[in-house]
């Protein structure tokens, strides 16, 4: 029984990685295989934010800095200091940490909506930064990456192959994180989230669980960010404004916080209907106002679980009718 | 020996409002001390100061000989202090046995992985699964909480504490609201409590709170009134005073 | 630098710091009263820039202009926290994100209305000189946006201490559950308080309009600083506002001036400071 349940329970795995598989044969042409690993790099960073809004019940509206930032550091290790692509990367991920680490150490003296405000705060700093501090970022104008590396001879210049580059690294990190959610961690993660006192008087470390929580979070953030850098090959402040930062949560709550396909779902979704949106009339943030606002309003817990509630009931609602017979 | 658990002179004032005050209060090893006193008396404030969740305002804390004064809530926990509410704080989506799991971790020292399933921690489900089976919950383990009685949630709070393997024990208003058949249940949970436990604790039952206490301490007002043994509490007039304001 | 450049800079960031004032009183407020952050107040102050500019541009005297961009401003907040907000009434979260929204709707339809070229806004004519003070040379503009901002001050401060709606709103902000319980009707006051709090920062956006000039990004611009002065300054106390806006206008202005390139990271210090030391604000009291 416990072999069936594992098989039913990774069934919608092997969907989706099929489904990965086969998308570039499906789509029509380079521009549509843009756009999906465009929709796997923003669900990447989703699914990093979610650890902190899903498992800690922490919103933080400053999670476009660790797509900037990373992304700043690999284009100007790179590009300006010529460093090779692997320890760019490196250093990249390091930093994005680093900040993770900072962030958390100061937006951790709140709670609630306080920490929801430090942490906008926060983001801007980032962004002000970029913008401001000309000489090392290239201000507005932002900076250029020559070309997208060439790892053993597969050349990631050419969209099938940095498509499946992408795919793998996002597939890796949506198993951790299925891991993640299952661990002592997550357990003690989400007891922080629901009670926090409680979990001190058990003996956790409450401030240290959240913490790294952060850290968690800025590190599967910052993979995103260098993604972000190789599939533009370009970084302006523009990808770490509070607009962008705004997008991502809207992404997690949409889809549905605390679940892996609830981020996924929701940066496709948001992501299909930016391009639409964008490519027909240039009112993007109207549309995305009204989606934050129809969200709260009509679908306060997201789809996923939405959809998962309506299920159920509709499940109970089967079987009392077979009940009778 | 030194005392499992002391209080020097500890106050807490709230702006204006004294909570407590200069409450002086000693409990030996393995004894069972109950705290009584009419409703606002600080018993549970008092619990917790002892548990560090709010901050004396003067005085001091020791837990076993040592000063805790100043150390925070989850030190004070590793040094052996547990606790249950009167109001229940439960993790009301999830099971109990994901509750009691939850109160083992917090006592494993270093960081909590990210990558080995919780479930697969055979040792931790087994402890937990003891920890039910001790308070007669081992067939709800897998229930929701928030689908339970509240009688087994009571019990489940108890679990967790004693899980937990606690040298001093708070028990906030344990028998709170129970039937009288949950009463008798929980009451012989209690007797069971190793003497290795200090236990202390806030009841209003008196029958049940007088046969299992040894010393008892009458707090009004924010103040100790009395404290002395059952038997020198029972009898003193200022016992009928403040509970019955002759 | 001359001394002429540091008195400059001075009466700078005082005119800044009373501006941010304006921004973050009724910011403030609204916090304090209805455990709200509210996002779509940089979006007020633009909001009301524009409006300003329109109106200066119909030829309306600047008094007026200002006036009536601040009763616009007003009663969009007052719907929208009638419209919207209430829907969310128990839901602190889901409020946030809908003014969040709303801030992106309002900055869009600016975008859309203006264009994206900045709007100067001028002062009125009397006011477009210099005053001479003892042999230095002032703006009378931001001299005047001083006394403006210092006059608001004390007139909020008689509001909050001397009327009934005053100590019905310091009521509510002390212990919202308390004043229910005495029969303050706290969320009819929520609907006073959005407008007075739109109002202001709509008359701040006009005020202000003649030294930052109106342009796409102004609210973003201006909402981290709302945030940063709560901070400092407390949430809900009219005094920490004054006193957390003109530290921060002064930050801000020295900033800019010296160390172009950190202004940001410049004006964010004593935030941190204020949190590591005292994490409810230099006068504000631990929110509950």
């Amino acid at each position: 029984m416990s072999l069936r349940c594992s098989a039913a329970r990774s069934l919608p795995a092997l969907g989706l990685v099929l489904l990965l598989a086969v998308l570039p044969f499906i789509l029509p042409g380079p521009f549509y295989i843009a756009i999906a690993h465009q929709i796997l790099i923003y669900a990447l960073l989703a699914l990093s934010l979610d650890i902190l809004v899903g498992h800690g019940g922490m919103i933080s509206l400053a999670q476009a800095a660790f797509l900037g930032v990373p992304a700043y550091v690999y284009v100007g290790l790179s590009a300006r200091a010529g460093l090779s692509p692997l320890p760019a990367a490196l250093s990249a991920l390091a930093a994005g940490t680093a900040l993770a680490g900072l962030f958390g150490v100061l937006a951790l003296r709140a709670r609630g909506l306080g920490f929801l405000m430090i942490t906008l705060a926060l983001g801007q700093v980032v962004w002000g930064l970029a913008y401001r501090w000309v000489d090392l970022t290239g201000g507005d104008n932002g900076m250029r990456l020559s070309a997208r590396p060439r790892p053993f001879g597969l050349d990631l210049g050419r969209p099938i192959p940095f498509y499946y580059f992408v795919s793998v690294i996002f597939l890796a990190a949506l198993f951790f994180l299925r891991r993640f959610a299952r661990s002592a961690f997550g357990a003690s993660l989400r007891g922080t989230r629901d009670q926090p006192r409680r979990m001190a008087m058990l003996g956790h470390h409450v401030f240290r669980i959240r913490w790294l929580a952060f850290i968690y979070s800025g590190f599967l953030g910052s993979i995103a960010g260098v993604l972000f850098a190789l599939s533009f090959r370009f970084i302006s402040p523009q990808t770490m404004t509070l607009q962008q930062a705004a997008e991502v949560l809207l992404m997690v709550i949409l889809g549905g916080p605390g679940t892996l396909a609830g981020p996924l779902i929701g940066a496709v979704i948001i992501t299909l209907v930016k391009t639409v949106v964008s490519s027909y009339v240039a009112r993007w943030y109207t549309v995305l106002g009204l989606i934050f606002i129809g969200v709260e309003l009509f679908l306060p817990e997201g789809l996923v679980p939405g959809f998962a509630r309506l299920r159920r009931r509709l499940g109970a609602a089967l079987l009392a009718r077979r009940r009778p017979a | 020996m030194s005392a499992a658990l002391e209080l020097r002179g500890v106050s807490k004032r709230f702006g204006g409002l004294v909570a407590t005050r200069e409450i002086s209060l000693s409990v030996m090893p393995g004894e069972r001390h109950l705290l009584i006193g009419p409703n606002g008396a600080g018993k549970t404030t008092l619990f917790n100061l002892i548990t560090g969740d709010l901050a004396a305002t003067s005085g001091a804390i020791y837990l076993f000989g040592a000063d805790v004064t100043r150390l925070s809530t989850r030190a004070r926990v590793h040094r052996g202090l547990a606790r249950t509410y009167q109001v229940l704080t439960l993790f009301p989506h999830e099971t109990l046995l994901h509750n009691v799991v939850l109160a083992l971790l917090g006592m494993e020292r270093g960081l909590h992985g990210v990558w080995r399933p919780l479930s697969r921690r055979i040792e931790l489900t087994e402890r937990a699964l003891s920890a039910l089976t001790a308070v007669g919950l081992a067939p709800s383990a897998h229930r929701i909480v928030g689908e339970t009685a509240y009688g087994e949630r009571r019990r489940l709070e108890l679990a967790m504490a004693l899980a937990q393997e606690p040298r001093l024990l708070l028990l906030d208003e344990p028998l709170a609201g129970l039937s009288r058949e949950e009463r008798e249940r929980v009451r012989s949970l209690l007797e069971k409590i190793p003497r290795s436990v200090t236990v202390v604790m806030i009841e209003h039952d008196m029958d049940a709170a007088l046969a299992f206490a040894e010393r008892i301490t009458l707090l009004d007002r924010g103040a100790v009134a009395l404290c002395g043994t059952r038997a020198e509490v029972a009898a003193d007039p200022r016992t009928r005073e403040v509970y019955l304001g002759v | 630098m001359s001394a002429q450049f540091w008195l400059i800079q001075t009466l700078n960031a005082v005119a800044m710091g009373g501006l941010l004032f304006l921004l973050a009183a009724g910011f403030s407020l609204i916090f304090g009263l209805m455990r709200v952050p509210n996002l779509a107040h940089g979006g007020f102050f633009m909001l009301g820039a524009y409006l300003g500019a329109t109106a200066l541009d119909e030829n309306l005297p600047f008094w007026l202009a200002a006036l009536a961009a601040a009763l616009g401003v007003g009663l969009l907040g007052a719907v929208l926290e009638r419209a919207l907000l209430r829907r969310l009434a128990g839901n602190e979260q889901g409020q946030v994100l809908a003014t969040l929204g709303v801030a992106f709707i309002i900055a869009d339809l600016c975008l859309m209305t203006w264009g994206g070229n900045p709007l100067s806004l001028s002062p009125p004519a009397w006011l477009m000189r210099a005053i001479a003070i003892g042999g230095f040379f002032f703006p009378a503009y931001r001299l005047a946006v001083l006394v403006l901002a210092v006059l608001l001050a004390v007139l909020l401060v008689a509001l909050m201490e001397k009327t009934r709606l005053g100590a019905m709103i310091r009521a509510g902000v002390d212990d919202r559950e308390m004043a229910e319980g005495v029969g303050i009707p706290v969320s009819r006051l929520f609907t006073t308080i959005f407008f007075l709090g739109a109002a202001l920062a709509g008359l701040g956006g006009v005020i202000g309009g003649p030294i930052l000039s109106a342009y796409p990004g102004l609210d973003t611009d201006m909402l981290p600083l709302a945030l940063i002065v709560v901070i400092l300054g407390g949430i809900g106390s009219i005094g920490g506002a004054f006193v957390g806006s003109m530290i921060i206008g002064f930050i801000y202005n020295f900033g800019i001036a010296l160390f172009p390139n950190f202004a940001y990271v410049i004006l964010f210090l004593p935030m941190i400071a204020a949190l590591l030391i005292k994490p409810e604000g230099l006068f504000g009291r631990v929110p509950q």
